[in-house]
């Protein structure tokens, strides 16, 4: 069980997530968004390799309205 | 005559009107006021993803990137790191090189941080990004913006949102006359006549977000910018005419009866 940070929500996780499995579990276009890892820049790339573990932030961000 | 053209660092831009995407009823008013605007570049914030509201609209599914412009801004960010993270986050989505940079210090004027706003600019050049950078209206700090690099400068008219129009021309003009790169008056135009003035002193662009958004009918006041943006180029371009103290008759005078 891996406890994580998303967006500053705790959020559990119950087996091995990809960054890419985590995405689709939250029904998110990886197209339209960016990740931060604990502070790290994820490249787009690399969301099928990377593995979620506990204690991670994530950050999971995207484009609204602004001036 | 040479054909008017707005280049932004290699980008050349339809229109001198820029304009923001925040404080619209909902996406399909931000999408129709920028239609309406005639911009071919939308500002836009980078924020958390909505994770408990899936089904929440995004951006995105009413302003293609691929349509139109898409310039993140740091808008929120109150230090150069901030906003550092933040652009490199946007640069990540979508492989954003052009960036609103803005690094404020108060939260009540919104008014910029111009020591965090030169720290920035300088780490985001040395990256690779072209910079429009928000700032305060100092003739000097725009110059050194233009010494580290920046792609235009985008002095403040008033205070973000605050509608006050253009509070001193004199900076202004003193930013433009000196300036090499695009002089983009950003925050504070209430109006369209605002937008007129800021392209008749010799801007470069205008950037309008609250005066449409917040107007009676937004769409409608869209398309006024428009049309004022462009009246002001023309204007400017054409060099009015000179003051005179006294009246100088219209008509001649020659065949009186």
């Amino acid at each position: 069980m891996a406890k994580i940070q998303l967006n500053g929500r705790k959020i559990e996780l119950n087996n091995k997530y990809s960054i890419s499995k985590m995405l689709k579990k939250y029904k998110i276009d990886s197209k339209k968004i960016a990740v931060e890892l604990n502070g790290k820049i994820i490249n787009r790339n690399k969301y099928d390799l990377i593995y979620l573990k506990n204690k991670d932030k994530i950050e999971i961000v995207h484009f609204i309205g602004g001036g | 005559m040479k054909k008017d053209i707005f280049k932004l660092s290699n980008q050349i831009l339809k229109s001198r009107l820029i304009v923001g995407t925040g404080k619209y009823k909902n996406f399909k008013e931000t999408a129709e006021a920028v239609k309406a605007s005639g911009a071919s570049m939308v500002t836009v914030a980078v924020r958390r993803v909505n994770i408990v509201d899936k089904k929440k609209p995004l951006l995105t599914d009413f302003l293609n990137p691929k349509n139109i412009k898409y310039l993140p801004n740091t808008a929120g960010c109150f230090n150069a790191d901030e906003s550092l993270r933040t652009l490199r986050l946007a640069r990540e989505m979508g492989g954003w090189k052009m960036v609103k940079l803005e690094v404020l210090g108060d939260k009540k004027t919104l008014y910029p941080d111009m020591i965090e706003t030169l720290k920035a600019t300088k780490v985001l050049v040395k990256e690779g990004f072209q910079v429009l950078v928000y700032c305060s209206d100092d003739p000097l700090l725009a110059k050194e913006l233009e010494y580290l690099g920046a792609s235009a400068i985008m002095p403040l008219a008033s205070p973000i949102g605050s509608g006050q129009g253009i509070q001193n021309k004199i900076n202004l003009s003193f930013i433009i006359k000196n300036a090499k790169v695009p002089i983009i008056v950003d925050a504070g135009i209430g109006t369209a006549s605002d937008a007129t003035i800021a392209m008749e002193l010799g801007c470069d662009g205008v950037l309008v977000n609250s005066a449409i958004a917040k107007a009676k009918k937004p769409v409608l006041m869209a398309e006024s910018f428009k049309n004022a943006v462009i009246s002001g180029r023309q204007s400017f371009l054409a060099g009015r005419m000179q003051k005179l103290f006294y009246a100088d008759a219209s008509s001649p005078s020659r065949g009186l009866i």
